[in-house]
C-alpha cells in the first residue's frame, strides 16, 4: 500500500514517504539527479547563487511538529534554490490537543494553495496519514515520522556512500546503535537492501534492537567488534540520552565503553572504512570527538549533501517532467 | 402477541440438539416445541425452512458509551444495534464515565437501559474504587444491585497484595472476577503486536509476555484463593498455553476471546490501517490459529465482540494517535457463523459459544430454548450473502476494519423473551 500511495500509475514520484517499495530505479534516478545539482554547486564554488527555477511559482510549506533546525533549514534551502516559496511552520504538538486536529491544520493550509509539505511528525505512520488525505496535486514529503522512516537521510546516506563507494552489491555496511527509536536506521536498511548492499548489519545491545528486525535483512550483532568486522561503511546512529538512561541502558559510558567508536576501534578497521553520522552527534558517547571529524568521516559531507537530495526529491515531485 | 416458528433448523446448546423443529412463543416465554406444529393457534406464523433458530446472542464485552461517552454512541444507537445483530443481552465493563463502582451508578445504567428499549443491558462492577487499584469496591452492594461480576476494565492492579485481596473478598460473594490479562508495564502504552511488522512501521509495541505475565499472575493467586476468574480478550498462543493448564489442573478460569482477533493478524496493519488498531492488539496468524483451535476445544468458552463504537474523529489520525477499538456488535453473529464455513466449528458449537457459555460465565438464566423459558431468540439466514459497508451498521460508530467485506449469513429477526 505505501508505495502505491507514493507512486502515481504513471510511475512518477507522488509523495515520498518511506524508502520501503522504492523502486530502484526510481532511488538512482533521484541520486543522479542530486548529482546534478551537487556538481553545478561545486562548479560555481562555496559563494555560487546558481538558481534551478524549475519550481518558480510553487509553494512549498515545512510543517514542522517536532523541533528540528538542520533538517529544516536543509530543506528550506532545497526549496529556494528551486526558486519555490518556502513558508517555515513550527507546530507545537499542543497546539493541535487544543481542539484542532492534525487534519483541520492539513485542510487550513492546503486552502493556501500549498503544492508540497514537508512534515516532521513524532507518530509513526504520521506522513501516510497526510499523504492519504491531502488533495489530489498536493504532494507529501516525509522530513521524519516517529521511529517509522526518514527517506531523505537514508537518500542522502546513499548519496554519500555512493560517492565514494559506487558498488553496493561489494558493500558491507554496519548501522550500529539504537535501531529501536531510529527512523534513520530503518530507512538506510531498506535503501541499502534495494540497491543491493551485500551485507547489511545491525549492531546495538539487545535492548535497542527491534524485534523482528532481521525481517527487513540485516544480520543482527550484539558485540561491536564481530559487527564491525570486514565492513567498508559504518553508520552510527544517535543514543537519544534522554530517554535512554536507566531503562535501556545503565549508563552512555558503558555504551561508550562496549560500542562507542574510538581512534583504536577505527584503527582495527578496513583502511578504507567511512564513517558516518545523521547527527546531532553525541560526543564521547556513540562516537569519539576526533573520530567524527577524523579523515574517515564523511559525517560533514552528508550534512552538505542534504541540499543536493532534498532539491533532487523537490524537483522529482514537483518539477515538469523530469 | 404470540409467533409460532416452523421447520427451522433448532440449535439449542443447553439440550445439545440440531434438530428440525417447531417452536412457539407467547407471551415472551417459550410454550410449545416439538417436531410438527402444534394445535394451538398462534398470531403468526412464520415458515422458516432453511434458517436457524438459536438463543439469542449474550456479548460478554460490548461498550455502549453511555454514560460517559455519548460523542461516540448512545444507549439507544447500539442497544438496537444489538438487537438487530441477535444480540439479546450485553454485558458492560466498568469503565463507564463515571465508573460503575457504585449502586447509583448500576441504577443510572439500569434507567439509560431501559429507556433505550433494544438489548438486555448487564454490567460488571469495578473491583476496586475509580477502577483506580487502590481501594476494594464495595462489592456486595455492586452485586446486590445488579452487578454480573467485577472487574478492572482495561485498567491495571498494579499492588499485587490488593489484587489477591479483591480476588479473596469477590470469591467469598461468590462473585466472578473479570480480567484483561495486559501487564501495564510490558504494555507501555504500545499499540502494536511486538513484531516484524510493528518493526517495519515503527509502531511503539506490544509483547505477548504483557498478556502472559498478567495471565501467571492472576492465575498464582486463583491458586492462593480459589477464586473465580474469567479473563476476557485473549490475544495470544501462548496465553492459550496458559489457560488450558490451569484449567487441567482444576482452576476456575474461564475466557473469551474477541471475534476479531480470530481473522485478523498484525498484517491487517500494514498501510498503518487504524481500524485495525485494537488493545489487546492482533498478533500472528498462529496465535489467531492458536485462538481458533481452543475456541473448537472449548478452553475459550466464549466469543464476544468487544465493542467499541468511536466517533469518525477517533480514527482521522496518524495510528498511534487514534483511539484503538472495533464497532462490532454487527459483526459478531456474521464471522461466528465465517467460523463455521471455515470448518472450525460446527453450527451447535458456535451457538454455545455465542449464547450458553456466556450466559453461565455471568451466571445468568439465558442461552436455553427450553419450554418454558424466557424466549430470548434469533432467527438466522445462514446463507445470506451480503456486504459490509459501514454507511449500513446501526450502530454510531462506524470503525470497522471489515468495510467491503463478504459475509453470508445474518440475522432476520430477534425476539426478546419476558
Amino acid at each position: 500500500m505505501s508505495d502505491n500511495l507514493q507512486i502515481g500509475r504513471d510511475g512518477r514520484l507522488r509523495h515520498l514517504l518511506t524508502m520501503e517499495g522504492l523502486p530502484r530505479k526510481l532511488l538512482l534516478q533521484i541520486l543522479d539527479q542530486a548529482e546534478h545539482y551537487a556538481a553545478d554547486r561545486r562548479a560555481e564554488g562555496a559563494h555560487g547563487d546558481k538558481k534551478h527555477p524549475l519550481l518558480h511559482g510553487k509553494t512549498v510549506v515545512n510543517l514542522f511538529f517536532e523541533a528540528s533546525t538542520r533538517t529544516r533549514t536543509t530543506f528550506e534551502l532545497a526549496a529556494k534554490r528551486l526558486a519555490a516559496d518556502v513558508i517555515n511552520l513550527q507546530v507545537s504538538a499542543s497546539s493541535t490537543s487544543k481542539g484542532e486536529t492534525l487534519l483541520d491544520t492539513l485542510k487550513t493550509l492546503e486552502a493556501m494553495q500549498v503544492d508540497m509539505f514537508v512534515i516532521r511528525h513524532e507518530a509513526s505512520g504520521a506522513a501516510h496519514f497526510f499523504a492519504q488525505h491531502a488533495a489530489p496535486g498536493v504532494a507529501i514529503l516525509n522530513a521524519g515520522d516517529g521511529r517509522h522512516a526518514h527517506p531523505t537521510q537514508a537518500l542522502l546516506d546513499m548519496f554519500t556512500i555512493r560517492r565514494h563507494k559506487p558498488d553496493f552489491s561489494k558493500l558491507s555496511v554496519a548501522i550500529v546503535g539504537d535501531a529501536l527509536h531510529s527512523r534513520v536506521a530503518r530507512s538506510d536498511i531498506h535503501a541499502l537492501r534495494i540497491l543491493g548492499a551485500k551485507d547489511v548489519r545491525l549492531v546495538a545491545p539487545r535492548p535497542l534492537v527491534p524485534t523482528g528486525i532481521e525481517h527487513l535483512g540485516v544480520k543482527v550483532f550484539n558485540e561491536l567488534e564481530a559487527g564491525l568486522d570486514g565492513v567498508d561503511v559504518v553508520i552510527l546512529l544517535r543514543l537519544q540520552t534522554e530517554r535512554m538512561l536507566g531503562a535501556f541502558l545503565p549508563s552512555t559510558g558503558e555504551f561508550h565503553r562496549d560500542f562507542g567508536l574510538t581512534r583504536e576501534r577505527l584503527a582495527r578497521l578496513k583502511p578504507d572504512v567511512l564513517v558516518m553520522h545523521p547527527g546531532p552527534i553525541n560526543r564521547g558517547v556513540e562516537i569519539e570527538g576526533d573520530v567524527a571529524y577524523g579523515e574517515r568521516s564523511v559525517i560533514l559531507e552528508q550534512v552538505a549533501h542534504g541540499v543536493a537530495v532534498r532539491m533532487a526529491v523537490m524537483a522529482m515531485i514537483l518539477g515538469e517532467a523530469a | 402477541m404470540s409467533v409460532l416458528i416452523k421447520n427451522a433448523r433448532i440449535l439449542d446448546p443447553a439440550a445439545g440438539t440440531d434438530a428440525v423443529g417447531c417452536l412457539g412463543l407467547r407471551k415472551g416465554h417459550i410454550d410449545y416445541r416439538g417436531i410438527r406444529a402444534p394445535k394451538a393457534a398462534y398470531d403468526e406464523v412464520i415458515e422458516a425452512k432453511g434458517l436457524w433458530l438459536m438463543p439469542g446472542i449474550i456479548d460478554l464485552c460490548a461498550r455502549m458509551r453511555e454514560p460517559g461517552h455519548t460523542q461516540k454512541a448512545t444507549m439507544r444507537s447500539e442497544a438496537r444495534a444489538a438487537l438487530a445483530a441477535g444480540i439479546t443481552a450485553v454485558c458492560l465493563p466498568p469503565d463507564t464515565r463515571p465508573v460503575i463502582d457504585n449502586t447509583a451508578v448500576v441504577n443510572r445504567v439500569n434507567r439509560i437501559a431501559k429507556a433505550a428499549a433494544g438489548t438486555y443491558v448487564y454490567m460488571l462492577g469495578a473491583l476496586t474504587k475509580g477502577l483506580e487499584g487502590q481501594a476494594l469496591s464495595e462489592m456486595s452492594a455492586l452485586k446486590q444491585a445488579g452487578c454480573v461480576g467485577v472487574g478492572n476494565g482495561l485498567a491495571p492492579v498494579a499492588n499485587t497484595l490488593i489484587a489477591r485481596r479483591a480476588l479473596e473478598y469477590a470469591s467469598s460473594l461468590g462473585i466472578t472476577v473479570h480480567v484483561v490479562p495486559l501487564d501495564p508495564s510490558l504494555a507501555n502504552g504500545g499499540c502494536a503486536h511486538e513484531g516484524a511488522v510493528a518493526t517495519r512501521l515503527g509502531l511503539t509495541s506490544i509483547p505477548v509476555s504483557a498478556e502472559t505475565v498478567a495471565m501467571r499472575q492472576w492465575i498464582s493467586l486463583v491458586e492462593d484463593t480459589g477464586a473465580r476468574i474469567h479473563f476476557g480478550r485473549l490475544s495470544s498462543a501462548r496465553g492459550v498455553e496458559l489457560l488450558q493448564s490451569a484449567q487441567r489442573r482444576g482452576l476456575p478460569v474461564t475466557a473469551d476471546v474477541a471475534a476479531h482477533q480470530l481473522f485478523l493478524t498484525d498484517a491487517d496493519l500494514e498501510g498503518f490501517n487504524a481500524m485495525a488498531h485494537v488493545i489487546p492488539p492482533l498478533r500472528q496468524a498462529q496465535d489467531r490459529d492458536a485462538l481458533r483451535a481452543a475456541l473448537k476445544s472449548g478452553v475459550i468458552g466464549a466469543i464476544c465482540s468487544d465493542h467499541q463504537p468511536h466517533e469518525a474523529d477517533a480514527k482521522i489520525n496518524p495510528f498511534p494517535l487514534t483511539e484503538p477499538g472495533i464497532s462490532a456488535l454487527e459483526t459478531l453473529l456474521p464471522l461466528s457463523l465465517r467460523l463455521v464455513q471455515d470448518g472450525v466449528l460446527t453450527p451447535l458449537q458456535a451457538v454455545a459459544r455465542l449464547s450458553l457459555a456466556p450466559a453461565r460465565v455471568l451466571g445468568i438464566e439465558r442461552g436455553s430454548l427450553a419450554a418454558g423459558v424466557a424466549a430470548d431468540l434469533v432467527l438466522v439466514d445462514p446463507s445470506a450473502a451480503w456486504k459490509l459497508n459501514p454507511a449500513d451498521l446501526l450502530s454510531r460508530g462506524r470503525n470497522t476494519p471489515f468495510a467491503g467485506a463478504d459475509f453470508k449469513g445474518r440475522a432476520l429477526r430477534t425476539w426478546l423473551g419476558a
